[in-house]
Parts: structure tokens; C-alpha cells; sequence
């Protein structure tokens, strides 16, 4: 009764220890958001691999794909036909983005993925992604009535500079750039722009390569080309420039939309230079050997955005089958396929799964993985430096350890003459030590208490916090261009707030413990006389 | 005194007690032979110079401290070899101690302070369940010393007569046997120093209370029933060869 007594009047009375425990309490704490912050930021980037990936992804040893054939379609239904939840089948290979933006084009690596939208939402939800679908409707590459209305607008005005153009070639003294202005109702000839050199003046609509050697083309040619082919106006004769071309593609958000700081807001904002409705170019390489360079144009049909940025700013996804047939994966009626994602019933299955499908599949042309492996150097980042930060935070509780030793040794001789007293009164030693010990314990629970509340409510106002030190420091400590998520996300994981409050009072009692020994061990008549 | 002296044990003895303290390599002898029989309901008063071996006499009395050769004897029965846990209980239950600088425990208020020898005896469980006995008995006790007013006070809100009330109140709580008392006026004025006796010889006379009082005050001493004078660490001779006591 006495030791829980003095243990209390203690903590109430003994400031000094307190302030003892405030580095533990930072320590939880902090130890508390950075587990949250990266156990979101983890969660987060698992929740969205997956969903791009699916749980089981069978992939062709080689970028020529394989075909899929019956065999290989039984042999998968013989294999895993129980677990299987959803099968898409994809073609996967590296490619060139060209965008324009003005009078400039913008080439980007990509990664080109011809997916079938229908069965792709079947293992992963790609509608949410996606920035002009609605995330129950099902995928597709028509494009949404807003997208028809710019891509009319844009070709008409195209179209009719085109036509200008051709009716009146411009001059070669003239230096002024080209300006897309709305036509005017004149009769005099339009300003003929004009290019420092061919590559500025590629014409968007220009699908044809052009042999070697003419790119220091005569600056009077026309820029868009002289046959224009696979672009709005390929086929100009039959069919509407207006309408979309055959290749359609779903594109990065990162790829073509720009994050700048306004510099009169300060806010982050985005500049886009595509949108649905517009057309860009794309090159890639053909199936076979040696693999021929290709291109092809292709209009985008949607906007690309998982909120993470290694994915926005590098996939694009486009129509499956135009993929293949400008690969020349389409040959003796079976269309060749690089990889096929499936999603099981069971997700926790997928270990077993893929072991099936490597007896079930020639290992000479297949490798199956789960996404996880697929990820695996990712995925272990992120946790070798969870694990990391764990160990020295951890260690900023280690030292808050010490000073509780050291405070504890200071209070034990302050208290030697009531130590003294405790024992004629009939106290045992062991009494004493466990006066100690839970005074100890009782700091570990205000300090760990203390942190773990100041740790969820800064996890749970965390974004809010990083919004207040931006606005004081005048500096961003979240910037949305560097890391992958557009906000700090954040998941608290009771287990781990369990053992780091266990782990910061295991430390405070075992602190106490030398403390607590010593004063038990005090003579009691040595410690009567104590002055 | 005739009836107690007819006892066959003494209530506490000290059978030729030795005790030196060790500073470094040094031995320095406190008590060099000490034999004392103390009576039930006998107020003994130990008197000596400053570093005679009263304090530590006391102390011996008390299992605060073990004799380096000798024995404490508590009704014919050896004490001092006991282990801790023994010694601890007749700590709390057999002797009462009061101190020259009261020792009040000063994050505890008067009340918990006299509590405090029921709640190390209890556990937690078996403190709650008779709390209410314990706080009436106690409040009862504190009463008697006057200190009624008081309860709710820190050490530190209270003079030194009034703490050294309420030591002698925390002393009696566990109702013991032996009232150990050291020095127990030593830090008062005269006239408060002249309550706190008139308290312990009422309790000697009214309750049959055991008190051995040690002090360096003839006068106080004088109150006892009997004086053990001591001298450089033995009992001082007065005429005889080996007298152990002399009368009050």
C-alpha cells in the first residue's frame, strides 16, 4: 500500500522526473508518426502496385511475347482454374513519348502496356484511376463527349491551317513563330511561320518517317509534311480528321501535367499539356529479331492518375490489339501477349499459386511471379529503412533511458533518510526497491501515455502540421513533385503503438532498476543518520 | 516493578553486546560489553556523551543495526540473528521508534504518516478492507496527541513539537510492545520538550507501555523509572564493579 502511496506522491511531487521522461515522450512519439508515415506511405504504395499489377503476373521471358494459345489457356484452367478471380492479358514494352506543347515535342521513356480495359478492371481497379471515368463504370477507349467536343475544335482549327498553309507557303524572309489564332475571315495571305530548324517544325500530324538526311529540310516546305498519313488527316479523303485515331492510349498524369509553385498564391498548382482529345505520337520497338523501330499515333482518351508518381510519370496504356498489330504480334491467327495478370479469389494464395504455374508452364518461355516479387526491390527499400529508423529512434528512448537512471540516483539520495524511516517502520528491502521500481514504471506510462497521444494526434493533423511549418518556414516539407503521394499519408498500426509504449516503459523500469536496488540495499541506520 | 522483575525473561535484553564500526582499515569500538535487561511497562532512559554508543544501543534494541558479538534477546528469545524478513515484521509490529528529528515522511500528510507502519504491514487488499478501522483508530490516536486540527497536513506545515506528536502518534498506530525513542525532546524548546514527556511517561503509566528513551539530558532522563549510563562504549561504573543499572 505504501510504495503504490509514495510511488504516486512521488510523480506528483518530483517535477525533476519528469522532465526526465520528456525525451521519452518525444521519442514515442516520434517513433509513433514515423511508423505511421511509413507504414501509410507502404500501405499506400502496396494498395497501388497491386492495383496495377493484380496478384500473379506470368510474364514471357522474352519483350517478342508469346502466343497465347489453347494449350497454354488449359493448362492455366487446369493449373490454378479454382483461384482465379480475374485474367487480363497485356503486352508490356518500352517505349518513346512525344507529346507538343506549342511549337515544341517533349519525348519521354515510357512504359507502353496494351491492356484490354474490359478485363484489366477485372484484376485491378483501373477506373479509379483513371481522371475522366467514373470509378463504377467499366473502362474503355471511347472518348467521353467533352473529349469529342476539343478533339473537333482542335482539328478544325488544325485543319484549316493546313489548308492555309498549303494555299499560301510562306515566305522565306519572314521570322515570326507560328500562332494557332482563330482563323479570320480575310483575303490577304496568313503570316507564314517559321522554324529554326525541321525538328521544331515536325507537325504533330506527321506519322510518316522521314528518310535520313532531310531533317535540314527547306524552311519553306510545309511543316506538317507533305503526306500526312496515320494522324487526324490520314485518310483525309474517307474519313472524318475529326474523328479519334485507331490507337488509343490511357497516359500518365506525371507525363503531361507539370507541378508549379504560383509565385502570387504559393500554392502548388498543375499546367497540363494534354488532354483527352488530343493526339500524341509513340515509338516502340517490333516483335522479332532484330526489333524494328516503329511509331504510330495514337489519341488519348484519358488521363492516368494512381497519385503515384513512379507510375504517373511513366506508364501509358494503350489498346491492346492496335499494340499488337503495330508490334507484328499478330501472325497465323493467334495475337502474341507479354505477360498475363491474374487476380485470385484468394490473394494469400498467390505463393501456392505461382508454384502451380511454374510445373503447369514451359519455364522456357514463362516466369511467374507475385507482385510482391515483381516489386521486391521497392517493397524492400521501404522496410529496410522503416527497420532503420526504427533502431535509431528506438535509441533516442535507450538515451531518455539513462537520464532516468541518472534522475532516479539523484531522487534515491535526496530520499536515503526516508529510506531509513521506511525500514524502522518494519519496510523490507524489497519494499523499498519496489517503491522505485514503480515510481519507474509509473514514469514510463506518463512519458510512453504522453507520447503516444502527442504521436496520433500529430499523425491524425499531420498534414495540417506540414501546412504550418511550410507557412513559417517560408519551405516545403512535403513536396508533392518529389514523393510519390499528392498528401503525407498515414496509417497507425495499434500493434506497433503497443510495443513502442511496452518497449519505452520496459526501458524506464529497467533504468530504475539499478536506482532501486541501491536504495533498497541503504543500511538503516546509515541512512537515519544521512544529512 | 517488584511483578515485572519477577518475570522469568525480561521483556529485551542485551546480552554482552560488542560493536565497532569500520572506517577503511580502522576499527573504532562503540560498545564494548553491554548488558541491559529492560522490564515490561519499564521506562528505562539511556544516558551518555555524544559518541558514547547510546544512539547505537538504541538501534542494536531495535534491529536496526546487528551486534558485532552479543545478542538482542525479546522475551528470552534471540532476535538479532533473524533473518531480514523476520527482523522487518518485529520492526513493525513489536517496536514503536521516535526520532530526534521526527523523520515525518514529508510527501505524506499527518494522517497517511500515521498510517504509514499499518499500510507496510497490509498488503494493498488487506489495507482497503479494513481501511475505515485503521483511519478511526488512527484519528483516535492522533487525538490523544492533540493534533486533530492537523490531519490533513504536510510535515512541513507543522511545528517541531507537532511533528514530534505525530511520530509518537505514527509510533503507537501498530500498537507495539516497545516504544524505542531517541533523543525524542532533543530538537524542541523546553516547555514543548516537557509535553512530548509528559505524552511517553502517560503512555508508560496508563497503557503499561515499554519505553527506552535515549538522551544526553540528565534532567529528562530523570523522568524514567531507571537510568543506563553510558561511557566510551560501556556501562559506567558508579561504586560497583559491573553495575548495570543505576536508580531513577
Amino acid at each position: 500500500m505504501y510504495k503504490s502511496l509514495l510511488c504516486l506522491r512521488y510523480l506528483r511531487t518530483r517535477y525533476i522526473a519528469l522532465a526526465s521522461i520528456i525525451s521519452m515522450t518525444l521519442g514515442v512519439a516520434t517513433m509513433i508518426v514515423v511508423n505511421s508515415v511509413m507504414d501509410g506511405f507502404s500501405t499506400d504504395m502496396r494498395t497501388r502496385l497491386r492495383g496495377i499489377l493484380a496478384d500473379v503476373i506470368v510474364e514471357t521471358n522474352s519483350l517478342d511475347g508469346e502466343p497465347v494459345t489453347k494449350d497454354i489457356k488449359n493448362s492455366i484452367q487446369r493449373a490454378i482454374g479454382d483461384d482465379i478471380a480475374g485474367m487480363t492479358e497485356t503486352v508490356e514494352i518500352y517505349a518513346m513519348l512525344s507529346v507538343q506543347y506549342g511549337s515544341q515535342w517533349q519525348s519521354k521513356p515510357v512504359t507502353l502496356i496494351g491492356i484490354d480495359p474490359e478485363t484489366k478492371a477485372t484484376v485491378g481497379p483501373l477506373a479509379q484511376y483513371l481522371e475522366h471515368t467514373k470509378d463504377n463504370d467499366i473502362p474503355n477507349w471511347e472518348l467521353s463527349p467533352e473529349a469529342m467536343a476539343y478533339r473537333k475544335e482542335w482539328t478544325t482549327r488544325a485543319q484549316w491551317m493546313v489548308e492555309r498553309w498549303n494555299h499560301n507557303p510562306p515566305p522565306i524572309e519572314q521570322n515570326e513563330q507560328v500562332s494557332f489564332e482563330e482563323p479570320v475571315e480575310s483575303s490577304e495571305p496568313l503570316p507564314a511561320p517559321k522554324f529554326a530548324n525541321e525538328s521544331e517544325t515536325a507537325s504533330p500530324f506527321d506519322q510518316t518517317p522521314k528518310p535520313k538526311g532531310t531533317h535540314k529540310a527547306n524552311p519553306t516546305a510545309n511543316p506538317f509534311g507533305e503526306d500526312l498519313k496515320v494522324s487526324a488527316f490520314e485518310e483525309k479523303e474517307e474519313r472524318d480528321p475529326s474523328s479519334p485515331l485507331p490507337g488509343r492510349v490511357y497516359i500518365g498524369y506525371g507525363l503531361v501535367s507539370f507541378p508549379y509553385e504560383d509565385p502570387e498564391t504559393g500554392k502548388t498548382e498543375t499546367f497540363q499539356i494534354v488532354k483527352p482529345g488530343d493526339d500524341v505520337k509513340i515509338s516502340t520497338v517490333t516483335a522479332g529479331q532484330p526489333p524494328e523501330p516503329t511509331h504510330f499515333n495514337a489519341t488519348v482518351v484519358d488521363l492516368f492518375k494512381s497519385n503515384m508518381s513512379e507510375h504517373d510519370s511513366s506508364l501509358v496504356f494503350c489498346n491492346l490489339e492496335y499494340l499488337q498489330e503495330m508490334r507484328g504480334m499478330i501472325g497465323g491467327g493467334e495475337k502474341s501477349i507479354t505477360s498475363i495478370q491474374i487476380k485470385l479469389k484468394r490473394p494469400e494464395d498467390a505463393a501456392m499459386v505461382v508454384s502451380k504455374l511454374e510445373e503447369a508452364l514451359p519455364a522456357s518461355k514463362f516466369r511467374v511471379r507475385t507482385w510482391e516479387d515483381k516489386q521486391g526491390p521497392l517493397l524492400a527499400a521501404v522496410e529496410v529503412e522503416s527497420a532503420i529508423l526504427n533502431v535509431l529512434l528506438f535509441l533516442i528512448i535507450a538515451v531518455a533511458g539513462f537520464g532516468i537512471l541518472a534522475i532516479f540516483f539523484m531522487i534515491t539520495i535526496e530520499k536515503t533518510r526516508d529510506i531509513g524511516v521506511l525500514k524502522a517502520l518494519g519496510a523490507s528491502s524489497n519494499g523499498i526497491m519496489s517503491i522505485f521500481l514503480s515510481y519507474g514504471l509509473a514514469l514510463g506510462l506518463v512519458g510512453s501515455g504522453v507520447g503516444v497521444i502527442v504521436g496520433l494526434l500529430f499523425v491524425r493533423y499531420i498534414n495540417e502540421i506540414e501546412k504550418a511549418i511550410t507557412w513559417i518556414t517560408g519551405r516545403k516539407v512535403f513536396d508533392q513533385r518529389i514523393y510519390y503521394f499528392p498528401e503525407i499519408s498515414t496509417h497507425v498500426n495499434p500493434m506497433m503503438v503497443f510495443w513502442v509504449a511496452i518497449g519505452a516503459m520496459v526501458i524506464a523500469v529497467l533504468a530504475s532498476i539499478l536506482p532501486a536496488r541501491k536504495a533498497a540495499r541503504f543500511h538503516p541506520v546509515e541512512s537515519l543518520r544521512y544529512e | 516493578m517488584t511483578e515485572t522483575l519477577s518475570m522469568p525473561h525480561p521483556q529485551l535484553s542485551a546480552i554482552a553486546i560488542e560493536k565497532a564500526y569500520r572506517k577503511d582499515k580502522h576499527k573504532v569500538p562503540v560498545l564494548r560489553g553491554i548488558d541491559v535487561d529492560v522490564q515490561k511497562a519499564e521506562f528505562l532512559s539511556i544516558v551518555g556523551q555524544s559518541g558514547s554508543g547510546k544512539s547505537t544501543l538504541m538501534h542494536l534494541f531495535g534491529l536496526l543495526d546487528s551486534p558485532d558479538i552479543g545478542e538482542i534477546q525479546l522475551e528470552g528469545q534471540r532476535i538479532d540473528d533473524l533473518p531480514d524478513h523476520a527482523r522487518d515484521q518485529i520492526r513493525n509490529r513489536v517496536f514503536g521508534f521516535i526520532f530526534q528529528f521526527y523523520h515525518l515522511l514529508p510527501e505524506l500528510n499527518l494522517l497517511e504518516n500515521v498510517l504509514s507502519p499499518l499500510m507496510i504491514r497490509y498488503s494493498t487488499w488487506e489495507y482497503w478492507k479494513q481501511k475505515k478501522k485503521f483511519r478511526e483508530d488512527a484519528l483516535e490516536i492522533i487525538e490523544k496527541v492533540g493534533l486533530s486540527h492537523r490531519i490533513k497536513h504536510r510535515p512541513s506545515e507543522m511545528s517541531g513539537g507537532e511533528m514530534q506528536r505525530a511520530a509518537i502518534a505514527r509510533a503507537l498506530i501498530a500498537k507495539p510492545q516497545i516504544l524505542l525513542a531517541d533523543e525524542p525532546t532533543g530538537n524542541l524548546d523546553s516547555s514543548t520538550g516537557k509535553e512530548i514527556m509528559n505524552l511517553l511517561t502517560n503512555l508508560n503509566e496508563q497503557e503499561q507501555l515499554t519505553i527506552i528513551m535515549v538522551t544526553h539530558d540528565n534532567s529528562i532522563a530523570a523522568q524514567a523509572h531507571r537510568t543506563v549510563r553510558l561511557l566510551e562504549g560501556q556501562i559506567e561504573v558508579l561504586g560497583k564493579s559491573h553495575a548495570t543499572s543505576v536508580p531513577a
